[in-house]
């Protein structure tokens, strides 16, 4: 397990470093000019100079790449401004360090994933276990059904129709919005329970789909005929070793997601003005600053490729044979 | 005894057979597809959204209005003081069949369907470069082996651990302003190609990744196998013999991808990524809708649900194309 562990952060640390890379040239290397923007009107050459300087982006683009990873490790000079050791660039736009604006952030990330993450198994494989164990009846042409309008359904569309709902109109869920879990308990839970809601929506009917097919897949198999023969009770069957089957394709899937959503819910806190990383995405994108928008890529990468590691590790917890391979 | 050997069968036989009806693999789908209800419904719902997006300027000129006159400016009693239509759910009449836009009081029937087109559009763009590179690219990587699909599979790795989202909403503004000096407006045609290229330029890898698993799987079969001792060219193979028994995964991408452009289309309009004013979009029109939802709530109602209505009939759509072609798969 160690030796695994070690092998794939290897690998992922490769993974970030080109991806890093491709960001970097892909961001940089266009001429949209973020020096000319913050030059402003009464913009002179000696001034754009100094601030192409300040930036550092007027060294040929590998050296700014050096200089970046540079920064990473050592940390690095802006001007007159220092960006102490694990130094992801400086927004000239917040005039702070990028590290220091997506650690304010991502607290409010954090808790739309979790309660989202923890909603959507709960709920998703709940479902798909039901309508898998009672197949053809009403309970699962009804979750199905319901599962295929949650597939269908977008979040923003969603998200405001039942805020128009439910808290403007009836006044049954308090307004949507973050507020820090140390500050209030329950106005953080509150807030966050819309937008909980709307993520894990969208995302319950494909776990419900998912673990359905996965289950009825798993109910086939020969391992389950042959502890249904040895007279286990059906609930035997299903919990203790249908349901181990069936749910490894089902936390590939979760882990990419939870990757996904750790790495900023771009819509749903756009749509619920959620201070997190997908929303600090699209406000630098408004703001063309682009040492940001390089921060957020880099979070939400380093977010998959971990989510990735965590479920093949999961894997191996999960089945046997995983483990002896 | 010749005649098990030869591929011609005896006259016999043949008349037999012609009897039977010899029925091709997809005219057995066809028949299955037309015997499941809920699929011939969503079929014809979604045929009926393509014919009125392209049909858009028709439909538009028989209907005597644009998505672009700001009719409720221009016309004095069809806004209120606030800017917000007059009369029930958003200014609804004889009229305006849905109503106007709160604010430029544009027309919101005439803005829908040529949203429908703008999003049509690019997602069939979208669709049909991701498919013919993800083809390309997974039977090569597939059928050739070695270094070439360790290469192609670490790529299609790499591509698919990008962020997906997040990355289009970054990448896109930047990949404009290659092409416009960002003192300049994007032209319009320029925005949706850019769209395009970036959506394709990531969504090639899962169309590869699902092809070539395809591949391997059927270059170890007797078939394959019996073709390349006999000396048949690879190109031949590939055209003869893979490309026939891959149509079926790759109708079957193709069935999930369109609603899932269409989706991510709206949704990079929604966050500004995407298309901008004046142009009519779904994405657009909720975004604005989202601004004003609690004074005029059917302008954004109109746009998402005809988008709902539109992906849950093409998911449905693409459920029973999949029974039609893989009488296997249980639902």
């Amino acid at each position: 397990m160690l030796r695994f562990l070690i092998r794939r952060t290897a690998g992922a640390a490769l993974i970030l470093l080109v991806i890093s890379a491709i960001t970097y040239v892909l961001f940089f290397a266009l001429p949209s000019d973020p020096a000319l923007l913050a030059c402003g009107k009464q913009c002179t050459p000696q001034l754009l100079a100094t601030i192409r300087h300040t930036m550092g982006i007027d060294a040929p683009l590998w050296v700014q790449y050096w200089h970046f990873l540079g920064g990473i490790f050592a940390g690095r000079e802006y001007g007159a401004v220092h960006c102490a050791a694990p130094c992801l660039g400086y927004s000239f736009v917040n005039e702070q360090p990028v590290l220091q604006t997506l650690l304010n952030r991502f607290p409010a990330t954090l808790s739309l994933a979790l309660g989202a993450a923890v909603l959507v198994l709960t709920f998703g494989v709940g479902l798909g276990m039901i309508a898998a164990l009672r197949r053809g009846r009403p309970v699962d042409k009804a979750s199905m059904g319901i599962a295929l309008i949650g597939a269908s359904v977008q979040i923003y569309f969603f998200g405001i129709v039942v805020r128009y709902i439910f808290v403007d109109q009836l006044a049954w869920l308090p307004l949507p919005g973050y507020t820090s879990p140390g500050s209030s308990l329950t106005g953080w839970a509150g807030g966050m329970l819309l937008p909980w809601i709307t993520l894990a929506v969208v995302n319950v009917a494909t776990y419900a789909r998912f673990t359905r097919s996965s289950m009825l897949e798993a109910l086939d198999e020969e391992y389950v005929r042959a502890v249904r023969a040895k007279g286990l009770s059906p609930w035997g069957v299903y919990i203790k070793h249908a349901w181990r089957g069936a749910m490894t394709p089902v936390i590939t899937m979760f882990g990419i997601d939870l990757g996904l959503f750790l790495g900023g819910a771009v819509i749903t806190e756009t749509t619920f003005n959620i201070p997190g990383i997908g929303k600090l995405a699209v406000d630098s994108v408004a703001n063309s600053d682009l040492p940001m928008l390089m921060g957020t890529v880099l979070v939400a990468s380093t977010a998959m490729v971990v989510a990735n590691i965590a479920v093949d590790a999961c894997y191996a917890l999960i089945d046997p044979r995983v483990r002896a391979s | 005894m010749s005649a098990l050997l030869t591929d011609d069968p005896p006259p016999a036989a043949a008349a037999a057979t012609a009897a039977l009806a010899g029925r091709s693999p997809a005219a057995l789908a066809w028949s299955r597809f037309r015997r499941d209800r809920t699929g011939v419904a969503s079929g014809i719902v979604v045929a009926l959204f393509f014919v009125v997006g392209l049909g858009a300027p028709v439909i538009s000129r028989l209907y005597g209005k644009n998505p672009y006159t700001t009719y409720g400016q221009n016309q004095p009693g069809l806004l209120d003081a606030f800017g917000y239509p007059v009369g029930p759910m958003g200014g609804m009449s004889s009229h305006f069949w849905l109503g106007i836009e709160p604010g430029l009081g544009r027309d919101v029937f005439t803005q829908l369907i040529y949203g429908i087109r703008t999003s049509l559009l690019i997602s069939l763009a979208v669709v049909l470069i991701v498919t013919v590179i993800g083809t390309l690219v997974g039977i090569t990587a597939g059928y050739a082996g070695r270094w070439i699909d360790y290469s192609a599979s670490r790529l299609i790795d790499l591509i698919l651990c990008f962020p997906a989202t997040l990355f289009f909403v970054a990448f896109i503004p930047v990949a404009q302003s290659a092409f416009v000096s960002p003192t300049q407006p994007v032209p319009t045609w320029m925005r949706a190609t850019t769209v395009v290229l970036v959506l394709s330029a990531f969504g090639w890898a899962s169309t590869a990744r699902l092809l070539r698993g395809q591949v391997l799987s059927l270059r170890e079969r007797e078939f394959i196998q019996s073709a390349q001792v006999i000396g048949v060219p690879a190109h031949r193979i590939i055209l003869r013999e893979l490309l026939p028994n891959l149509w079926t995964p790759i109708l079957i991408s193709v069935s999930l991808a369109v609603p899932s452009y269409v989706t991510t289309e709206a949704a990079l309009s929604f966050l500004g990524a995407g298309m901008v004013e004046p142009t009519p979009d779904w994405g657009r029109m909720i975004q604005r809708g989202a601004e004003v939802y609690n004074a005029d709530f059917s302008y954004m109602l109109f746009p998402g649900l005809a988008m709902l209505v539109f992906v849950l009939a093409f998911n449905l759509l693409g459920d029973a194309v999949r029974d039609a072609l893989d009488p296997k798969s249980s639902r």
